[in-house]
Protein backbone atom coordinates (compact mmCIF):
# COMPACT_ATOMS: atom_id res chain seq x y z
CA UNK A 1 0.00 0.00 0.00
CA UNK A 2 1.53 3.41 -1.22
CA UNK A 3 1.48 6.26 0.53
CA UNK A 4 -0.77 8.16 -1.82
CA UNK A 5 -3.54 5.55 -1.03
CA UNK A 6 -3.73 7.37 2.56
CA UNK A 7 -6.97 9.11 2.51
CA UNK A 8 -10.11 9.03 3.68
CA UNK A 9 -10.85 7.05 0.14
CA UNK A 10 -8.76 4.14 1.65
CA UNK A 11 -10.80 4.09 4.56
CA UNK A 12 -14.31 3.55 3.53
CA UNK A 13 -12.85 0.78 1.09
CA UNK A 14 -11.49 -1.04 3.99
CA UNK A 15 -14.12 -0.50 6.18
CA UNK A 16 -16.74 -2.10 3.08
CA UNK A 17 -13.98 -5.00 2.37
CA UNK A 18 -14.11 -6.06 6.18
CA UNK A 19 -17.60 -4.91 7.43
CA UNK A 20 -18.19 -7.98 8.80
CA UNK A 21 -15.15 -7.92 10.68
CA UNK A 22 -15.92 -4.56 12.11
CA UNK A 23 -19.82 -5.79 13.01
CA UNK A 24 -18.45 -8.82 14.99
CA UNK A 25 -15.88 -6.60 16.81
CA UNK A 26 -18.56 -4.40 17.60
CA UNK A 27 -19.86 -6.57 20.77
CA UNK A 28 -16.28 -7.38 21.52
CA UNK A 29 -14.84 -4.05 21.53
CA UNK A 30 -17.98 -2.86 23.29
CA UNK A 31 -17.71 -5.10 25.93
CA UNK A 32 -13.76 -3.82 26.54
CA UNK A 33 -14.82 -0.34 26.83
CA UNK A 34 -17.63 -0.79 29.34
CA UNK A 35 -16.39 -3.33 31.24
CA UNK A 36 -12.51 -3.20 31.55
CA UNK A 37 -11.53 0.44 30.61
CA UNK A 38 -14.33 2.62 31.66
CA UNK A 39 -13.70 1.51 35.50
CA UNK A 40 -9.49 2.34 34.54
CA UNK A 41 -10.90 5.41 34.22
CA UNK A 42 -12.68 5.18 37.09
CA UNK A 43 -9.95 4.71 39.09
CA UNK A 44 -9.05 8.88 39.02
CA UNK A 45 -11.75 8.75 42.39
CA UNK A 46 -8.52 7.57 43.82
CA UNK A 47 -7.38 11.19 43.88
CA UNK A 48 -10.98 12.49 44.81
CA UNK A 49 -13.01 12.27 48.11
CA UNK A 50 -16.05 10.34 45.91
CA UNK A 51 -19.05 10.89 47.35
CA UNK A 52 -21.47 8.90 44.33
CA UNK A 53 -24.07 12.17 45.40
CA UNK A 54 -21.23 14.59 43.86
CA UNK A 55 -20.45 12.31 41.27
CA UNK A 56 -16.58 12.61 39.78
CA UNK A 57 -17.34 15.94 38.34
CA UNK A 58 -18.60 17.62 41.75
CA UNK A 59 -16.29 15.27 44.41
CA UNK A 60 -13.02 16.85 46.02
CA UNK A 61 -9.69 16.23 44.81
CA UNK A 62 -6.93 15.33 46.95
CA UNK A 63 -4.03 14.13 45.32
CA UNK A 64 -2.03 11.86 46.74
CA UNK A 65 -3.49 11.93 49.83
CA UNK A 66 -5.19 8.39 49.72
CA UNK A 67 -1.70 6.78 48.91
CA UNK A 68 -0.28 8.66 51.61
CA UNK A 69 -2.62 7.00 54.55
CA UNK A 70 -2.02 3.92 53.38
CA UNK A 71 1.53 3.47 53.07
CA UNK A 72 1.88 5.46 56.86
CA UNK A 73 -0.94 3.69 58.01
CA UNK A 74 -0.72 1.03 60.57
CA UNK A 75 -1.55 -1.95 58.07
CA UNK A 76 0.60 -1.19 55.01
CA UNK A 77 3.42 -3.09 55.76
CA UNK A 78 1.29 -6.10 57.67
CA UNK A 79 -1.03 -6.11 54.59
CA UNK A 80 2.33 -6.20 52.45
CA UNK A 81 4.16 -8.49 54.13
CA UNK A 82 1.22 -11.22 54.47
CA UNK A 83 0.76 -10.77 50.61
CA UNK A 84 4.18 -11.34 50.02
CA UNK A 85 4.67 -13.84 51.97
CA UNK A 86 1.66 -16.03 51.66
CA UNK A 87 2.44 -16.23 47.73
CA UNK A 88 6.46 -16.74 48.19
CA UNK A 89 5.26 -19.67 50.57
CA UNK A 90 3.13 -21.01 47.82
CA UNK A 91 5.80 -20.38 45.12
CA UNK A 92 8.26 -22.22 47.08
CA UNK A 93 6.36 -25.15 48.37
CA UNK A 94 3.19 -25.57 45.98
CA UNK A 95 4.99 -24.84 42.75
CA UNK A 96 7.15 -27.85 42.75
CA UNK A 97 5.25 -30.33 43.69
CA UNK A 98 3.38 -30.98 40.29
CA UNK A 99 7.13 -31.15 38.57
CA UNK A 100 7.67 -33.29 41.02
CA UNK A 101 4.59 -35.59 40.62
CA UNK A 102 5.49 -34.91 37.03
CA UNK A 103 8.65 -36.55 36.79
CA UNK A 104 7.57 -39.54 39.49
CA UNK A 105 3.97 -40.41 36.87
CA UNK A 106 6.43 -40.37 33.99
CA UNK A 107 8.22 -43.22 36.18
CA UNK A 108 5.49 -45.25 36.27
CA UNK A 109 5.09 -47.90 32.78
CA UNK A 110 2.12 -49.74 34.41
CA UNK A 111 -0.78 -47.94 31.71
CA UNK A 112 -3.76 -48.77 34.09
CA UNK A 113 -1.79 -47.63 37.34
CA UNK A 114 -0.74 -44.69 35.92
CA UNK A 115 -4.12 -43.54 34.45
CA UNK A 116 -5.44 -44.35 37.96
CA UNK A 117 -2.88 -42.15 39.54
CA UNK A 118 -3.28 -39.15 36.76
CA UNK A 119 -7.78 -39.57 37.01
CA UNK A 120 -7.27 -39.46 41.10
CA UNK A 121 -4.64 -36.34 41.52
CA UNK A 122 -6.91 -34.10 38.71
CA UNK A 123 -9.95 -34.56 40.74
CA UNK A 124 -9.51 -31.82 43.67
CA UNK A 125 -9.25 -29.66 40.96
CA UNK A 126 -13.04 -30.27 40.12
CA UNK A 127 -14.09 -29.25 43.79
CA UNK A 128 -15.56 -26.18 43.99
CA UNK A 129 -13.49 -23.03 45.77
CA UNK A 130 -16.51 -22.75 48.19
CA UNK A 131 -16.78 -26.48 49.19
CA UNK A 132 -13.03 -27.29 49.38
CA UNK A 133 -13.05 -23.99 51.46
CA UNK A 134 -15.68 -25.57 53.67
CA UNK A 135 -13.98 -29.08 54.10
CA UNK A 136 -11.22 -27.17 55.32
CA UNK A 137 -13.59 -25.76 57.89
CA UNK A 138 -15.12 -28.74 58.86
CA UNK A 139 -11.55 -30.51 59.33
CA UNK A 140 -10.00 -27.85 60.92
CA UNK A 141 -12.88 -27.65 63.87
CA UNK A 142 -11.57 -28.59 67.65
CA UNK A 143 -13.07 -31.85 66.86
CA UNK A 144 -12.36 -32.51 63.52
CA UNK A 145 -9.83 -34.72 61.94
CA UNK A 146 -6.65 -32.56 61.72
CA UNK A 147 -7.17 -32.12 65.35
CA UNK A 148 -7.37 -36.31 65.76
CA UNK A 149 -4.25 -36.41 63.78
CA UNK A 150 -2.30 -33.89 65.86
CA UNK A 151 -3.77 -35.07 69.29
CA UNK A 152 -1.83 -38.52 68.66
CA UNK A 153 0.87 -36.29 68.67
CA UNK A 154 -0.34 -34.60 72.18
CA UNK A 155 -1.01 -31.26 70.24
CA UNK A 156 -3.74 -29.56 72.39
CA UNK A 157 -7.30 -29.44 70.13
CA UNK A 158 -8.56 -25.89 69.13
CA UNK A 159 -10.03 -24.69 66.01
CA UNK A 160 -6.85 -24.22 63.37
CA UNK A 161 -8.13 -21.91 61.43
CA UNK A 162 -8.90 -19.87 64.30
CA UNK A 163 -4.76 -19.81 64.94
CA UNK A 164 -3.07 -17.03 62.88
CA UNK A 165 -0.20 -19.43 63.07
CA UNK A 166 -2.31 -22.33 60.89
CA UNK A 167 -3.52 -19.91 58.71
CA UNK A 168 -0.23 -20.33 56.23
CA UNK A 169 0.77 -23.85 56.24
CA UNK A 170 -3.52 -24.61 56.10
CA UNK A 171 -3.74 -22.31 52.92
CA UNK A 172 -0.67 -23.49 51.17
CA UNK A 173 -1.45 -27.42 52.12
CA UNK A 174 -4.48 -27.32 51.06
CA UNK A 175 -3.70 -25.54 47.84
CA UNK A 176 -1.22 -27.77 47.46
CA UNK A 177 -3.72 -30.95 47.93
CA UNK A 178 -6.20 -29.23 45.10
CA UNK A 179 -4.23 -27.98 42.45
CA UNK A 180 -1.09 -30.00 42.54
CA UNK A 181 -2.04 -33.06 40.23
CA UNK A 182 -4.17 -30.66 37.85
CA UNK A 183 -0.63 -28.50 37.73
CA UNK A 184 1.21 -31.54 36.42
CA UNK A 185 -0.76 -32.09 33.22
CA UNK A 186 0.87 -29.30 31.50
CA UNK A 187 4.63 -30.62 32.79
CA UNK A 188 3.56 -34.85 31.98
CA UNK A 189 2.69 -33.27 28.21
CA UNK A 190 5.95 -31.79 27.97
CA UNK A 191 7.68 -34.89 29.17
CA UNK A 192 5.80 -36.95 26.71
CA UNK A 193 7.22 -34.78 23.96
CA UNK A 194 10.91 -35.64 24.73
CA UNK A 195 12.63 -37.35 22.28
CA UNK A 196 12.63 -41.09 23.48
CA UNK A 197 16.45 -40.99 21.71
CA UNK A 198 17.86 -39.36 24.30
CA UNK A 199 16.80 -41.80 26.80
CA UNK A 200 18.28 -44.48 24.67
CA UNK A 201 21.32 -43.02 24.57
CA UNK A 202 21.29 -41.88 28.39
CA UNK A 203 20.89 -45.66 29.09
CA UNK A 204 23.73 -46.63 26.67
CA UNK A 205 26.34 -44.51 28.36
CA UNK A 206 25.02 -46.23 31.71
CA UNK A 207 22.88 -43.80 32.70
CA UNK A 208 20.39 -45.17 35.56
CA UNK A 209 16.51 -44.63 35.54
CA UNK A 210 16.84 -42.12 38.54
CA UNK A 211 19.87 -40.09 36.06
CA UNK A 212 17.76 -40.40 33.48
CA UNK A 213 15.00 -38.42 35.40
CA UNK A 214 17.36 -35.79 35.92
CA UNK A 215 19.90 -35.28 33.41
CA UNK A 216 17.02 -35.96 30.60
CA UNK A 217 13.46 -35.00 32.03
CA UNK A 218 14.10 -32.50 34.06
CA UNK A 219 16.50 -30.03 31.49
CA UNK A 220 13.35 -30.90 28.58
CA UNK A 221 10.87 -29.14 31.49
CA UNK A 222 13.13 -25.96 32.24
CA UNK A 223 11.81 -23.94 29.56
CA UNK A 224 8.15 -24.56 30.47
CA UNK A 225 8.85 -24.28 34.32
CA UNK A 226 10.53 -20.91 33.75
CA UNK A 227 7.33 -19.57 31.71
CA UNK A 228 5.09 -21.12 34.24
CA UNK A 229 7.03 -19.51 37.52
CA UNK A 230 7.00 -15.77 35.55
CA UNK A 231 2.90 -15.90 35.02
CA UNK A 232 3.23 -17.12 38.63
CA UNK A 233 5.14 -14.53 39.94
CA UNK A 234 3.40 -12.40 37.74
CA UNK A 235 0.03 -12.94 39.76
CA UNK A 236 1.96 -12.49 42.97
CA UNK A 237 -0.19 -9.19 44.48
CA UNK A 238 -3.75 -10.75 42.55
CA UNK A 239 -4.02 -14.50 42.94
CA UNK A 240 -5.97 -15.78 46.32
CA UNK A 241 -8.53 -13.07 47.37
CA UNK A 242 -11.25 -15.47 47.58
CA UNK A 243 -9.81 -17.79 49.13
CA UNK A 244 -7.93 -16.23 51.98
CA UNK A 245 -11.56 -14.17 51.98
CA UNK A 246 -13.59 -17.50 52.85
CA UNK A 247 -11.04 -18.81 55.39
CA UNK A 248 -9.84 -15.78 57.32
CA UNK A 249 -11.44 -14.40 60.19
CA UNK A 250 -10.25 -11.28 62.63
CA UNK A 251 -8.91 -14.07 64.69
CA UNK A 252 -6.54 -14.40 61.93
CA UNK A 253 -6.25 -11.08 60.68
CA UNK A 254 -2.44 -11.33 61.88
CA UNK A 255 -1.35 -13.68 59.42
CA UNK A 256 -3.91 -13.46 57.03
CA UNK A 257 -5.62 -10.16 56.07
CA UNK A 258 -3.97 -9.27 52.33
CA UNK A 259 -4.13 -6.37 50.39
CA UNK A 260 -6.99 -7.57 48.37
CA UNK A 261 -9.26 -8.13 51.46
CA UNK A 262 -8.25 -5.09 53.08
CA UNK A 263 -9.74 -3.46 50.02
CA UNK A 264 -12.88 -5.37 50.14
CA UNK A 265 -13.23 -4.13 53.84
CA UNK A 266 -12.20 -0.53 53.28
CA UNK A 267 -13.60 0.06 49.77
CA UNK A 268 -16.65 -1.58 49.71
CA UNK A 269 -17.80 -2.62 53.45
CA UNK A 270 -16.99 0.47 54.71
CA UNK A 271 -17.78 2.40 51.35
CA UNK A 272 -14.52 4.37 51.75
CA UNK A 273 -14.46 4.09 47.80
CA UNK A 274 -12.01 5.99 47.30
CA UNK A 275 -9.45 4.90 49.84
CA UNK A 276 -10.12 1.58 48.49
CA UNK A 277 -9.59 2.35 44.58
CA UNK A 278 -6.46 4.05 46.11
CA UNK A 279 -4.89 0.91 47.40
CA UNK A 280 -6.56 -1.19 44.17
CA UNK A 281 -4.31 1.06 42.26
CA UNK A 282 -1.16 0.74 44.46
CA UNK A 283 -1.78 -2.86 43.94
CA UNK A 284 -2.23 -2.95 40.48
CA UNK A 285 0.83 -1.39 39.60
CA UNK A 286 3.27 -3.17 41.76
CA UNK A 287 1.77 -6.15 40.13
CA UNK A 288 2.01 -5.19 36.84
CA UNK A 289 5.84 -4.26 37.86
CA UNK A 290 6.83 -7.31 39.38
CA UNK A 291 5.68 -9.20 36.55
CA UNK A 292 7.31 -6.92 34.09
CA UNK A 293 10.73 -6.96 36.63
CA UNK A 294 10.53 -10.82 36.71
CA UNK A 295 10.11 -11.60 32.81
CA UNK A 296 12.89 -8.64 32.44
CA UNK A 297 15.38 -10.31 35.03
CA UNK A 298 14.75 -14.22 34.29
CA UNK A 299 14.82 -13.19 30.63
CA UNK A 300 18.35 -12.40 30.92
CA UNK A 301 19.12 -15.28 33.17
CA UNK A 302 17.28 -17.66 31.07
CA UNK A 303 16.26 -16.66 27.38
CA UNK A 304 12.84 -17.52 28.50
CA UNK A 305 10.32 -14.69 28.89
CA UNK A 306 7.03 -14.26 27.92
CA UNK A 307 7.11 -11.95 25.48
CA UNK B 1 28.11 -54.74 37.78
CA UNK B 2 24.58 -55.37 35.48
CA UNK B 3 22.25 -56.85 37.50
CA UNK B 4 23.09 -54.35 40.04
CA UNK B 5 22.43 -51.35 38.33
CA UNK B 6 18.97 -53.05 37.58
CA UNK B 7 18.25 -53.42 41.04
CA UNK B 8 18.63 -49.61 41.84
CA UNK B 9 16.73 -49.40 38.48
CA UNK B 10 13.69 -51.39 40.87
CA UNK B 11 14.42 -49.74 43.60
CA UNK B 12 13.64 -46.17 42.11
CA UNK B 13 10.76 -47.54 40.21
CA UNK B 14 9.50 -48.61 43.82
CA UNK B 15 9.83 -45.26 45.27
CA UNK B 16 7.93 -43.68 42.05
CA UNK B 17 4.93 -46.20 42.52
CA UNK B 18 4.85 -46.21 46.03
CA UNK B 19 4.67 -42.33 46.35
CA UNK B 20 2.29 -41.99 43.62
CA UNK B 21 -0.23 -44.31 45.23
CA UNK B 22 0.16 -42.62 48.67
CA UNK B 23 -0.57 -39.14 47.08
CA UNK B 24 -3.53 -40.77 45.17
CA UNK B 25 -4.58 -41.90 48.49
CA UNK B 26 -4.16 -38.32 49.89
CA UNK B 27 -5.75 -36.93 47.00
CA UNK B 28 -8.77 -40.04 47.40
CA UNK B 29 -9.76 -39.74 51.22
CA UNK B 30 -11.31 -36.65 51.78
CA UNK B 31 -13.79 -37.26 49.02
CA UNK B 32 -14.07 -40.39 50.86
CA UNK B 33 -14.83 -39.39 54.63
CA UNK B 34 -17.56 -36.41 52.58
CA UNK B 35 -19.50 -39.44 51.14
CA UNK B 36 -19.04 -42.08 54.09
CA UNK B 37 -19.80 -39.05 56.46
CA UNK B 38 -23.01 -38.16 54.74
CA UNK B 39 -24.59 -41.70 54.97
CA UNK B 40 -23.17 -42.47 58.48
CA UNK B 41 -26.15 -42.03 61.97
CA UNK B 42 -25.95 -38.53 62.99
CA UNK B 43 -25.23 -39.27 66.93
CA UNK B 44 -22.30 -41.56 66.00
CA UNK B 45 -20.84 -39.21 63.75
CA UNK B 46 -20.79 -36.40 66.31
CA UNK B 47 -18.78 -39.06 69.11
CA UNK B 48 -16.64 -40.66 66.67
CA UNK B 49 -12.59 -39.47 65.80
CA UNK B 50 -10.64 -40.05 63.02
CA UNK B 51 -10.85 -41.39 60.17
CA UNK B 52 -14.10 -43.23 58.48
CA UNK B 53 -13.85 -45.66 56.12
CA UNK B 54 -17.13 -46.99 56.10
CA UNK B 55 -20.33 -45.25 57.23
CA UNK B 56 -20.93 -45.55 60.69
CA UNK B 57 -24.30 -46.74 61.04
CA UNK B 58 -27.00 -45.91 57.89
CA UNK B 59 -28.75 -43.28 57.56
CA UNK B 60 -30.25 -40.89 55.10
CA UNK B 61 -31.75 -38.19 57.67
CA UNK B 62 -28.75 -35.69 56.17
CA UNK B 63 -30.37 -36.19 52.81
CA UNK B 64 -33.52 -35.31 53.92
CA UNK B 65 -32.40 -32.84 55.42
CA UNK B 66 -31.32 -30.84 52.40
CA UNK B 67 -33.95 -31.78 50.22
CA UNK B 68 -36.35 -30.24 52.60
CA UNK B 69 -34.13 -26.95 52.30
CA UNK B 70 -35.90 -24.86 49.97
CA UNK B 71 -32.84 -22.79 49.91
CA UNK B 72 -31.11 -25.81 47.62
CA UNK B 73 -33.08 -26.80 45.27
CA UNK B 74 -34.26 -23.55 44.20
CA UNK B 75 -30.51 -22.24 43.97
CA UNK B 76 -29.35 -25.33 42.37
CA UNK B 77 -31.88 -24.37 39.72
CA UNK B 78 -30.28 -20.73 39.64
CA UNK B 79 -26.89 -22.01 38.97
CA UNK B 80 -27.94 -23.82 36.38
CA UNK B 81 -29.60 -20.55 34.49
CA UNK B 82 -26.42 -19.04 35.14
CA UNK B 83 -24.10 -21.67 33.35
CA UNK B 84 -26.17 -21.85 30.59
CA UNK B 85 -27.24 -17.67 29.52
CA UNK B 86 -23.42 -17.37 31.19
CA UNK B 87 -21.41 -20.00 29.02
CA UNK B 88 -23.96 -18.90 25.97
CA UNK B 89 -23.26 -15.45 26.37
CA UNK B 90 -19.30 -15.84 26.17
CA UNK B 91 -19.32 -18.18 23.64
CA UNK B 92 -20.90 -15.54 21.55
CA UNK B 93 -18.56 -12.96 22.13
CA UNK B 94 -15.38 -15.12 22.24
CA UNK B 95 -16.13 -16.60 19.08
CA UNK B 96 -16.75 -13.47 17.16
CA UNK B 97 -14.13 -11.64 19.04
CA UNK B 98 -11.79 -14.41 18.34
CA UNK B 99 -12.33 -15.03 14.86
CA UNK B 100 -11.92 -11.39 13.90
CA UNK B 101 -8.86 -11.22 15.75
CA UNK B 102 -7.19 -14.05 14.30
CA UNK B 103 -7.88 -12.36 10.64
CA UNK B 104 -5.87 -9.29 9.09
CA UNK B 105 -5.89 -6.18 6.81
CA UNK B 106 -8.44 -4.20 9.10
CA UNK B 107 -7.65 -1.15 10.37
CA UNK B 108 -6.55 -1.03 14.01
CA UNK B 109 -6.20 -4.50 14.45
CA UNK B 110 -2.89 -4.27 16.44
CA UNK B 111 -4.13 -0.99 18.67
CA UNK B 112 -6.91 -3.50 19.49
CA UNK B 113 -4.97 -6.44 19.72
CA UNK B 114 -2.77 -4.58 22.57
CA UNK B 115 -5.63 -2.68 24.05
CA UNK B 116 -7.04 -6.46 24.59
CA UNK B 117 -3.87 -8.55 26.43
CA UNK B 118 -3.11 -5.77 28.05
CA UNK B 119 -6.41 -5.81 30.70
CA UNK B 120 -4.82 -9.69 31.52
CA UNK B 121 -1.63 -7.83 33.15
CA UNK B 122 -3.74 -4.44 34.52
CA UNK B 123 -7.35 -4.37 36.28
CA UNK B 124 -9.18 -1.26 38.12
CA UNK B 125 -9.98 -3.16 40.97
CA UNK B 126 -12.66 -3.96 42.79
CA UNK B 127 -14.07 -0.89 44.06
CA UNK B 128 -14.28 0.81 40.19
CA UNK B 129 -15.65 -2.30 38.96
CA UNK B 130 -18.33 -2.36 42.04
CA UNK B 131 -19.22 1.10 40.91
CA UNK B 132 -19.69 0.69 37.14
CA UNK B 133 -22.21 -2.96 37.88
CA UNK B 134 -24.35 -0.08 39.79
CA UNK B 135 -23.89 2.74 38.13
CA UNK B 136 -25.18 0.45 35.43
CA UNK B 137 -28.57 -0.18 37.09
CA UNK B 138 -27.51 -3.82 37.69
CA UNK B 139 -27.24 -3.65 41.41
CA UNK B 140 -29.69 -7.16 42.41
CA UNK B 141 -29.94 -8.34 38.30
CA UNK B 142 -28.44 -10.95 37.24
CA UNK B 143 -27.12 -9.52 34.20
CA UNK B 144 -24.07 -8.65 37.01
CA UNK B 145 -23.50 -11.93 37.36
CA UNK B 146 -22.93 -12.55 33.33
CA UNK B 147 -21.97 -9.39 31.54
CA UNK B 148 -18.83 -8.77 33.82
CA UNK B 149 -16.11 -10.92 32.57
CA UNK B 150 -18.19 -11.85 29.56
CA UNK B 151 -15.16 -12.28 27.78
CA UNK B 152 -12.19 -14.38 29.32
CA UNK B 153 -8.72 -12.25 27.55
CA UNK B 154 -6.93 -15.67 28.08
CA UNK B 155 -10.03 -17.56 26.40
CA UNK B 156 -10.31 -15.02 24.00
CA UNK B 157 -6.20 -15.55 23.20
CA UNK B 158 -6.38 -19.40 23.00
CA UNK B 159 -9.45 -19.39 21.24
CA UNK B 160 -7.91 -17.35 18.41
CA UNK B 161 -4.91 -19.45 17.69
CA UNK B 162 -6.77 -22.55 17.36
CA UNK B 163 -8.56 -20.34 14.64
CA UNK B 164 -4.87 -19.69 13.21
CA UNK B 165 -4.68 -23.00 12.71
CA UNK B 166 -7.31 -23.40 10.04
CA UNK B 167 -5.60 -23.42 6.77
CA UNK B 168 -5.91 -21.02 4.46
CA UNK B 169 -6.78 -22.25 1.87
CA UNK B 170 -10.52 -23.36 3.17
CA UNK B 171 -11.10 -19.90 3.44
CA UNK B 172 -9.65 -18.69 0.14
CA UNK B 173 -11.98 -21.06 -1.63
CA UNK B 174 -15.20 -20.20 0.69
CA UNK B 175 -14.85 -16.83 -0.32
CA UNK B 176 -14.26 -17.28 -3.79
CA UNK B 177 -17.86 -19.23 -3.66
CA UNK B 178 -19.45 -16.04 -1.97
CA UNK B 179 -19.10 -16.90 1.61
CA UNK B 180 -18.91 -13.83 3.90
CA UNK B 181 -17.04 -13.83 6.83
CA UNK B 182 -19.93 -15.16 9.49
CA UNK B 183 -20.65 -17.70 6.76
CA UNK B 184 -16.75 -18.68 7.09
CA UNK B 185 -16.94 -18.19 10.69
CA UNK B 186 -20.10 -20.72 11.35
CA UNK B 187 -19.69 -23.24 8.34
CA UNK B 188 -15.74 -23.56 8.58
CA UNK B 189 -13.96 -22.35 11.34
CA UNK B 190 -16.35 -24.10 14.06
CA UNK B 191 -16.66 -27.40 12.03
CA UNK B 192 -13.36 -27.39 12.19
CA UNK B 193 -12.58 -26.12 15.88
CA UNK B 194 -14.72 -28.27 17.97
CA UNK B 195 -12.36 -29.64 20.35
CA UNK B 196 -11.08 -25.70 20.92
CA UNK B 197 -14.86 -25.02 21.12
CA UNK B 198 -15.54 -27.64 23.69
CA UNK B 199 -12.74 -26.60 25.68
CA UNK B 200 -14.17 -23.56 26.33
CA UNK B 201 -17.84 -23.96 26.92
CA UNK B 202 -16.19 -26.68 29.42
CA UNK B 203 -13.77 -23.49 31.06
CA UNK B 204 -16.64 -21.01 30.73
CA UNK B 205 -19.72 -23.08 32.26
CA UNK B 206 -17.09 -24.51 35.29
CA UNK B 207 -16.03 -20.94 36.31
CA UNK B 208 -20.07 -19.96 36.55
CA UNK B 209 -20.62 -23.25 38.37
CA UNK B 210 -18.13 -22.30 41.13
CA UNK B 211 -18.72 -18.31 41.06
CA UNK B 212 -19.91 -17.20 44.58
CA UNK B 213 -18.03 -13.48 44.92
CA UNK B 214 -20.31 -11.56 42.12
CA UNK B 215 -23.59 -13.11 43.42
CA UNK B 216 -22.50 -12.12 46.59
CA UNK B 217 -21.15 -8.56 45.72
CA UNK B 218 -24.64 -7.85 43.66
CA UNK B 219 -27.50 -9.76 44.43
CA UNK B 220 -29.97 -8.98 47.85
CA UNK B 221 -32.27 -11.20 47.05
CA UNK B 222 -31.89 -14.34 48.47
CA UNK B 223 -34.36 -16.09 45.70
CA UNK B 224 -31.91 -15.41 43.16
CA UNK B 225 -28.70 -16.61 45.27
CA UNK B 226 -26.62 -19.39 42.99
CA UNK B 227 -25.91 -22.68 44.92
CA UNK B 228 -21.97 -22.43 45.82
CA UNK B 229 -23.35 -18.84 48.23
CA UNK B 230 -25.69 -21.10 49.80
CA UNK B 231 -23.27 -23.39 50.02
CA UNK B 232 -21.37 -20.70 51.82
CA UNK B 233 -23.63 -20.17 54.44
CA UNK B 234 -24.19 -23.46 54.97
CA UNK B 235 -20.40 -25.01 54.99
CA UNK B 236 -18.70 -21.71 56.17
CA UNK B 237 -20.91 -18.68 57.79
CA UNK B 238 -22.80 -21.22 59.43
CA UNK B 239 -26.13 -19.76 59.05
CA UNK B 240 -27.17 -22.73 58.41
CA UNK B 241 -30.70 -23.53 57.47
CA UNK B 242 -31.92 -20.61 57.15
CA UNK B 243 -34.95 -20.29 59.99
CA UNK B 244 -34.69 -24.01 61.24
CA UNK B 245 -30.93 -23.20 62.64
CA UNK B 246 -33.03 -23.01 66.22
CA UNK B 247 -34.39 -26.18 66.25
CA UNK B 248 -32.33 -28.50 68.31
CA UNK B 249 -33.47 -31.35 66.14
CA UNK B 250 -31.73 -29.92 63.52
CA UNK B 251 -28.29 -28.81 65.45
CA UNK B 252 -27.73 -32.28 66.23
CA UNK B 253 -28.06 -33.09 62.76
CA UNK B 254 -25.76 -30.17 61.63
CA UNK B 255 -22.64 -32.52 60.99
CA UNK B 256 -24.41 -34.63 58.37
CA UNK B 257 -26.58 -32.06 56.58
CA UNK B 258 -23.07 -30.17 55.82
CA UNK B 259 -21.64 -33.54 54.22
CA UNK B 260 -25.09 -34.73 52.27
CA UNK B 261 -24.79 -30.62 51.31
CA UNK B 262 -21.27 -30.92 49.74
CA UNK B 263 -22.11 -34.60 48.17
CA UNK B 264 -25.20 -33.51 46.78
CA UNK B 265 -23.36 -29.87 45.17
CA UNK B 266 -20.09 -31.67 43.83
CA UNK B 267 -21.23 -34.76 42.82
CA UNK B 268 -23.07 -33.95 38.95
CA UNK B 269 -19.32 -31.95 38.62
CA UNK B 270 -17.31 -34.69 40.11
CA UNK B 271 -19.89 -37.34 37.08
CA UNK B 272 -18.74 -35.08 34.49
CA UNK B 273 -15.47 -34.73 34.78
CA UNK B 274 -14.37 -38.42 33.58
CA UNK B 275 -16.13 -37.66 30.38
CA UNK B 276 -14.97 -34.49 29.97
CA UNK B 277 -11.36 -35.11 31.10
CA UNK B 278 -9.45 -34.98 27.72
CA UNK B 279 -11.17 -31.76 26.51
CA UNK B 280 -9.85 -30.31 29.86
CA UNK B 281 -6.74 -31.92 29.33
CA UNK B 282 -6.35 -30.33 25.57
CA UNK B 283 -7.53 -26.93 27.38
CA UNK B 284 -4.59 -26.93 29.45
CA UNK B 285 -2.06 -27.32 26.86
CA UNK B 286 -3.65 -25.42 24.58
CA UNK B 287 -3.08 -22.46 27.46
CA UNK B 288 0.03 -23.39 27.39
CA UNK B 289 0.90 -21.98 23.73
CA UNK B 290 2.85 -19.14 24.09
CA UNK B 291 1.77 -16.11 22.13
Amino acid sequence: MGKGQRTPGKYRRNFKRYKYIYLMLLPVVLYYAVFCYAPMGGVVIAFQNFKPALGIAGSKWVGMKHFVDFLTGPFAWRLIRNTLLINVLQIMFAFPVPILLALLINEIHCKPYKKAVQTISYMPHFISLVVMCGLLVTFSRSDGIFNDFLSLFGVERSNLLGNANWFRPLYVLSGIWQEAGWGSIIYLATLSGIDPGLYEAATIDGASRFQRMIYVSFPGLLPIIIVQLIMRIGNILTTGFEKVFLLYSPLTYETADIISTYIYRQGLELSNYSYGTAVGLFNSVVNLLILVLANRFIGKLTGESLW
Amino acid sequence: MKKKKLTGDHVFAGIAYGLMGLMALICLYPMWHVVMASFSDPIELMRHSGVILKPLGHSVEGYKVVIQNPNIPRSYLNTICYVLAGTAVNMFLTTLGAYALSRKGYLFKRTLTLLIVFTMYFNAGLVPNFLLVKGLGMYNSVLALILPGAVSTWNLIVMKTGFQSVPVSLEESARLDGANDFTILFRIFLPLSKATVAVMILFYAVGHWSSWFNAMLYLRDRAKFPLQLIMREILISNSANGNASADTDVMFLQEVVKYATIVVSTVPILFIYPFAQKYFMAGVMMGSVKE
